[in-house]
């Protein structure tokens, strides 16, 4: 059933505020009213009405004119029409100057009001079956929580839905911020195994020994620190699938034991000596090239033809650009309801911005922009100036002298120390910065020995 | 026993009267008692606009309800406006006990033609079934035939029938078993 829309009226009169309330609740509005400007925003704060009816003269602190900019203010779509009872020239251009929808004179004829309601309704109406729309095309280009409608990316979900059900191990390539998770996940809940754990391991984030006691667990006394028995992230996904992140920086001896897993299906804990057989389907991510890694010699071969039975390669966003302007729509709609914001939607020229701006960090870094966006917007509609932060990225990136005299490495360190005192040691927000998830920043955190 | 009570308020011709009480007998199906006429609303009276204020007279209205009143019709000659429009042909309480028609726009007269009393009769049945039906929870129809259209000029009036589109009938009976069924 269609909620019935809501109207406020807003006139210090008692009088004429409660009969035109009760003419319009014949007309089967739910109708509000306010006997000030004062306690008009207060009701405004609380929702969004489909019209607000202002009278123009209103005694104590704020006027109908300043109601309604206040209004605009909260919410930049709202259909406002300045009441008067002072039919001037000026002031009706001051109204409409300020986005008044119309500006009408009492009393009026009833024909006017009626006909003026019922255009600003079927204006409302047509906005809401927008987004309605708009929610039905996101659900139609969405699979298992990632929203697409690029071709490659439907070639992926395609793939998903036919390798779901295998055990066969998966490679998923991808830039920091695709969304490599998100498509492990999706192969994990569409197969049979969905009812079973999904386990996570992000191999950048941790040390070499630390990560082969979380893989694989560890008997009690296995080191110092060891006081119980403790189960491996192996042992848990046991049924399930488990997901190993940043597998291309794994060391040397951790490869060979990955291997004896894929292979056999069986590892010890740390420190332990019962063979342990598990059923899981390993899902590995990296945004390295492992075969040029395997090239290199850090990355064993053999490993390597294991893992790569079936290969997922996630384009980046800049090679997707089609999908900004609906992943945009779905961040606005699911954050600005986390985030307790009334932001409902987003100016063509923001999305343009959006859709000029070459997302290093991807999907990633398109959702921290309009989680600042939604955080800092005084409006309802997200515009280009609250997005100006990345032309600030943008230019900050043009402005640097390029160095030619330092090795890539060196250049990668530096970055990341100014980025990281930038941020005052935040991880999070630097990794969002360098567009990079915060696996991959706390590896190579790790790799330089940069001080936080 | 309760009933819906018919007022005049100033001097009404009583054979409108009449047709409206059978009139609200056969829509609603209430008995229907009429009540001494009311003075004519002198205080309600606007000199600038040349009107009587409806708020005004409701008000007075609520005071002269008697307790057993299921609703209170009240029925004018006077022409009504509320400030932001420039006239009503009636008002009522949603879901409330008071409503009131005016006969003022309802004759030929008002727009400078010869009088029609079967005209004027079925309009004021129309206005009369259009605000009784307000204070039974109905909202306006957009079934231009049913009486509960709203009708913002007299062509808009005549337009209507006097009795309630199918979905207005539905509604209505639902509202009465919700109201006096408690159900």
């Amino acid at each position: 059933m269609k909620m019935p829309w809501e109207i406020l009226v807003v006139d210090d009169e008692e009088v004429m505020r409660e009969s035109l309330a009760a003419w319009l609740r014949e007309d089967g509005y739910v109708v509000d009213t306010a006997a000030s400007g004062r306690e008009a925003l207060d009701k405004t704060r609380e929702k969004d009405y489909a019209i607000y009816f202002i009278d123009l003269k209103m005694p104590g602190g704020i006027d109908g004119i300043e109601t309604m900019m206040e209004i605009r203010k909260l919410h930049a779509e709202a259909a406002i029409v300045i009441i008067t009872a002072y039919a001037t020239v000026d002031t009706a251009i001051t109204a409409m100057k300020e986005g008044a929808q119309e500006y009408i004179v009492k009393p009026c004829n009833p024909s006017e009001i009626s006909l003026l309601v019922s255009r600003i309704i079927k204006i409302k109406n047509l906005q809401r079956e927008n987004v309605i729309l708009r929610q039905k095309l996101t659900r139609q280009y969405s699979f298992q929580d990632i929203i697409s409608k690029n071709a490659k990316m439907h070639e992926i979900f395609q793939l998903i839905q036919e390798i779901a059900s295998l055990r066969s191990t998966v490679l998923i390539q991808g830039e920091s911020g695709t969304g490599k998770e998100l498509i492990a996940r999706a192969i994990h809940f569409s197969g049979e195994r969905a009812d079973k754990p999904f386990i996570g391991v992000s191999c950048a984030a941790l040390a070499e020994t630390l990560l082969e006691s979380e893989l694989f667990g560890h008997e009690k006394g296995a080191f110092t620190g060891a006081v119980s028995q403790k189960k491996g992230k192996f042992e848990l996904a046991d049924g399930g699938t488990i997901f190993l992140d940043e597998i291309g920086d794994i060391a040397a001896k951790l490869q060979l034991d990955l291997l004896r897993v894929l292979q056999e299906r069986c590892f010890y804990r740390v420190g332990g000596s019962e063979e342990l057989h598990v059923d899981v389907r390993v899902i590995a991510a990296t945004n390295v090239d492992l075969q040029d890694a395997v090239q290199a010699g850090k990355f064993r071969d053999d490993l390597y033809y294991r893992l790569n039975v079936i290969n997922i390669r996630i384009p980046a966003l800049r090679e997707r650009r089609e999908d900004i302007p609906l992943l945009a729509r779905h961040f606005i709609e699911r954050l600005s309801h986390e985030l307790g914001k009334e932001v409902g939607d987003i100016t063509e020229s923001a999305l343009k911005l959006l859709l000029d701006y070459d997302w290093p960090g991807n999907v990633r870094e398109l959702e921290n922009a309009v989680e600042r966006a939604i955080v800092t917007c005084r409006t309802g509609v997200l515009a280009e100036d609250d997005f100006a932060f990345l032309n600030h990225n943008k230019l900050e990136r043009r402005g640097w002298a390029v160095p030619t005299s330092m090795t890539l490495e060196e250049v990668e360190k530096e970055v990341i120390a100014a980025t990281l005192q930038r941020t005052q040691g935040n991880i999070k927000e630097a990794a969002t910065i360098l567009g990079i998830d915060r696996s991959t920043l706390y590896e190579k955190i790790k790799k330089y020995n940069i001080e936080r | 026993m309760t009933a819906i009570y018919l007022v005049a308020v100033g001097k009404v011709d009583d054979e409108i009267l009449t047709g409206i009480e059978v009139c609200l007998w056969q829509t609603f199906g209430f008995t229907t008692r009429r009540l001494n006429p009311l003075p004519d609303p002198a205080p309600a009276y606007d000199p600038q606009r040349q009107q009587y204020s409806v708020i005004a007279i409701m008000k007075d209205l609520l005071k002269q309800c008697p307790g057993d009143a299921i609703r209170l019709l009240a029925v004018t000659e006077r022409d009504l406006f509320i400030p932001m429009l420039s006239f009503v042909f009636g008002q009522a309480q949603l879901r409330g006990k008071i409503a009131i028609i005016s006969l003022a726009r309802l004759r030929q007269e008002f727009y400078g033609l010869p009088a029609n009393s079967m005209l004027f009769i079925s309009r004021a049945l129309k206005e009369t079934v259009h605000e009784m039906g307000h204070t039974f929870g109905l909202t306006h129809c957009l079934d231009r035939d049913c009486p509960m259209s709203l009708s913002t000029n007299i062509q808009q009036v005549d337009i209507k029938g006097e009795t309630f589109c199918a979905n207005c009938t539905i509604l209505l009976r639902e509202n009465l078993r919700q109201m006096y069924l408690g159900g």
